[in-house]
């Protein structure tokens, strides 16, 4: 998907710039957009770098493990069908908690970990189960908290105050993450009653 | 709504004050640790690096040829309509497909418009409240195997769909 999406972009903008003559601009953006990407990672280095230094910090001082603990009451409510003390019950939490403080590199193995499990609990059919659905939609209305990145991203580009959207990025997420919640709890309830009718 | 602001500046201090505090508590090995944890961050930025360089190219080239006015201009109309800024709509139908062209977007509105004007702030909260969609479709469907997805799309874009409102609504009351 990428590959096209990218090979499309270059091509696009270089036709329009061809046809709207300022294609020496055209030329110009590539060198210095490829600049710009490395300036910016510096930036993000030293951001980055922090917030997983303090991360782990607070996985080892078992804050992400009293978190884990916290969250099973939630996992209960979203999974319903999901076997007590199975694994998977971990997984999810994991994925959930490091999605929560940030970690998008530590969630997406767990998310997967939780798929396989998952795959195994739905007898390996080639349809997605409820549980997957949910487990899915959850992750995708994004339960970060922090959007360490996009302060970097606004520190670097000049921003006054770049952590000033923070209550409000929060405030959207949820809400983004209570809708896909409602909907997926009003799916697996509508989806029980049709098999029932069967 | 000032105090929502105020908030946001206790935020990370406070997360900083917390977690090493409960460390200091615990004796652990606060400094260890953080290195430990730095340089995996170090590695994420790493391997982000090569595609950021190939997506902020591939935009550079799109808006220095003037195509992205093209495209907000031809959506205005629409996007009037749903008092949505145009400028805007591309990142938000792209950040559905690829975070990172989503991102090479969002540079582009700081770019032009500074990430404190209107523009700016409301694109970083809409793009806080949301993850790409078809890409952890992808990549989550294929490691279970599973073909049919059923109502994980509707889903998802309903979750994106009302994060993008609420983003609308919270920047217009927060900072306005």
């Amino acid at each position: 998907m990428l590959n096209y999406l990218w090979g499309f972009m270059i091509i696009i903008g270089i036709v329009v710039g061809a046809l709207k003559g300022n294609i020496s601009e055209v030329g110009n953006a590539t060198i210095n957009s490829s600049k710009e990407a490395v300036s910016l990672c510096i930036t993000m280095l030293g951001i980055m770098a922090m917030w997983t230094g303090m991360m782990q910090v607070a996985k080892k001082c078992g804050l992400v493990a009293s978190f884990t603990r916290a969250l099973r009451p939630v996992i209960r409510f979203l999974f319903p069908d999901l076997p007590k003390d199975h694994v998977v019950n971990e997984y999810i939490a994991s994925n959930m908690i490091a999605n929560i403080l940030g970690l998008g590199w530590a969630a997406t193995p767990m998310g997967l970990m939780a798929m396989k499990e998952l795959k195994k609990l739905n007898q390996d059919r080639e349809i997605a189960s409820c549980d997957m659905c949910t487990l899915l939609i959850v992750n995708i209305s994004s339960l970060q908290l922090i959007p360490v990145n996009i302060i970097a991203y606004r520190s670097q580009y000049g921003s006054a105050n770049p952590a000033e959207i923070l209550m409000s990025g929060i405030v959207a997420t949820s809400i983004s993450t209570l809708a896909g919640v409602i909907f997926a709890v009003a799916a697996r309830k509508i989806s029980h009653i049709k098999n029932r009718r069967r | 709504m000032n105090f929502i602001i105020y908030i946001s500046d206790y935020i990370m201090p406070f997360i900083f004050f917390y977690v090493i505090g409960l460390g200091l508590l615990t004796k652990t090995p606060i400094f260890d640790e953080f290195i430990k944890g730095a340089k995996e961050g170090f590695k994420v930025v790493f391997d982000i690096l090569p595609t950021l360089i190939g997506l902020m190219v591939a935009i550079g080239i799109l808006r220095a040829s003037g195509a992205l006015d093209l495209l907000s201009n031809l959506l205005k109309p629409l996007t009037d309509l749903l008092h949505f800024p145009s400028e805007l709509l591309p990142i938000v139908l792209v950040k559905m497909f690829s975070s990172s062209a989503a991102t090479s977007l969002l540079l582009d509105i700081y770019k032009e418009y500074g990430p404190d004007s209107y523009l700016g702030r409301l694109i970083s909260i809409i793009l806080s409240s949301t993850e790409t969609i078809f890409y952890t479709m992808a990549v989550y469907f294929t490691a279970a195997g599973v073909k049919k997805t059923r109502y994980t799309l509707a889903g998802a874009l309903v979750a994106t769909l009302a994060g993008t409102i609420a983003s609308v609504i919270i920047t217009n009351l927060v900072f306005y």
